[in-house]
């Protein structure tokens, strides 16, 4: 990659953000150019978020269904999956799997709430709300 | 008595990290230098290990390889703190603040605020430095070497992100030199660094590891079922693609890295022929960030989702670094 080749096309993941990238110069020799933003990059991070952006909406329609809890919500809402959830709680994936089911969630001892918040960087009382 | 610490903007983060630790310590090595002298480059495709479903693919050894594979060209003494409590954890790293040291943390880059949102994913073995804390606020100054300049970051979320949980999980990690490190011995330690490269990439005996996980990679691409599961095929092929660019600089950034720190090695040891190496390796750069846009075409739809072309493209990537790295044994 030149230095004229460096993309700067913006990449709007980026937050306004520039990131550091190597080029050769015209004598050669790699160096440190700042980049604006390559629109690959822009591609493949918007499909990642926009995946946990749709398990979050799917989760939100369960909920509403009475179909699921809103733990679940909460969880694609913080980008996480199950076996992250399990591991950030320190719970066995069966049972976050059983806590995400509304009559389970509804019966959740406080201890049990105040782990799930603490994992999810929230307070306990917004656990069981959708935003 | 304390210096002022300099922040320099980096490509990699532990690269970054580390070049700007042992700068601040007195010798300026740069971030290429620090890469290739530890035989960071690599390429590994880890199917069982899986982040959000889908598997690892890494173009750099395992996080905290540079690190320790600096210790002993530079005679270099690093210490390793890890901690079972958090709180235990924060109260070393304000010790250490106060007592003016300079030290490298683990995070997961999910709870840092500073970060664009778009790319807060639960990615655990994110290198930044701390380097100073605000006496009013208790905010942390950070040198985080992806960033363009220091920034703030509030105690409670640094907090969360030393201590995030999941795959590779930092446990509060702070390193720092407990002494002066020393330029190496250049006519040794760089052939040394680049042998071990090439045994890396050519001899691993798992077929994951090295060029031989490229093809393998190649092979899970031919697998994916384009009609029955395009979804799924979407979502590996642009995983991949994403270890490679966003998280870290991934596979071309990484191949750019080395073939700088082949540039300087051709300038320290008088051999032009790293020189050439590197230019080679700048070409199979580019075609990893070709490799990359054909994917991002196909996940966007402007071309059919085709996996099989890109495992076509793997393979033929697969087969010049082979070459490369067959090369660059015959030139040390």
């Amino acid at each position: 990659m030149r230095d004229d080749e460096v993309p700067q096309e913006g990449n709007a993941t980026l937050g306004g953000q520039r990131k550091a990238v190597y080029a050769r110069a015209a004598d050669g020799r790699l160096h440190l150019v700042s980049s604006a933003g390559w629109e690959v990059e822009e591609i493949v991070t918007r499909q990642a978020v926009d995946e946990f952006q749709k398990l979050a909406e799917a989760a939100r329609q369960r909920v509403l269904a009475g179909e699921s809890s809103a733990l679940e919500f909460h969880m694609y809402r913080m980008r996480m999956d199950l076996p992250l959830l399990a591991q950030a709680t320190g719970l066995w994936q069966w049972r976050v799997r059983r806590h995400l089911r509304p009559a389970v969630f509804a019966r959740l001892s406080a201890g049990l709430r105040c782990r799930y918040a603490e994992a999810l960087g929230m307070a306990p009382e917004q656990l069981e709300r959708l935003p | 008595m304390t210096r002022e610490f300099v922040h320099r903007q980096a490509s990699h983060c532990e690269s970054g990290a580390i070049s700007g630790l042992l700068a601040h310590h007195g010798l300026p090595l740069s971030e290429a230098m620090v890469f290739g002298l530890s035989s960071a480059l690599s390429f590994a495709y880890l199917p069982i290990v899986k982040i959000n479903g889908l598997p690892l693919v890494a173009y750099r050894m395992p996080p905290r390889f540079i690190i320790k594979g600096l210790q002993k060209p530079l005679q270099l003494k690093m210490r390793f703190e890890t901690f079972r409590d958090p709180a235990s954890g924060e109260r070393r790293l304000n010790e250490l603040l106060a007592a003016g040291e300079v030290v490298g943390m683990q995070t997961s880059v999910f709870w840092l605020p500073y970060m664009p949102q778009d790319l807060r994913f639960h990615f655990n073995a994110h290198n930044v430095l701390a380097c100073g804390r605000d006496p009013q606020s208790g905010d942390y100054r950070l040198s985080d070497p992806v960033v363009e300049e220091l920034v703030n970051c509030p105690a409670p979320d640094l907090l969360r992100a030393r201590f995030a949980k999941g795959v590779l999980a930092p446990k509060g990690l702070l390193y720092y030199p407990v002494n002066r490190p020393q330029a190496p011995d250049w006519a040794r330690a760089l052939p040394a660094a680049m042998r071990k490269t090439t045994r890396i990439m050519l001899d691993s005996p798992l077929p994951v590891i090295g060029v031989g996980g490229i093809r393998w990679l190649a092979r899970a691409f031919e697998r994916l079922d384009a009609d029955r599961q395009a979804e799924h095929a979407r979502m590996f092929v642009g995983q991949v693609v994403r270890m490679q660019e966003e998280i870290g600089t991934g596979g071309a950034g990484f191949r750019f890295i080395y073939a700088a720190f082949l540039q300087e090695s051709a300038d320290l040891l008088g051999k032009p022929v790293f020189g050439e190496l590197a230019e080679r390796l700048i070409d199979i750069g580019d075609e990893w960030r070709e490799f990359a846009l054909a994917t991002a075409r196909m996940i966007r739809g402007r071309d059919p989702l085709r996996p099989a072309l890109l495992a076509a493209r793997l393979r033929a990537l697969a087969d010049r670094e082979t070459k490369f790295f067959r090369d660059l044994r015959q030139a040390l």
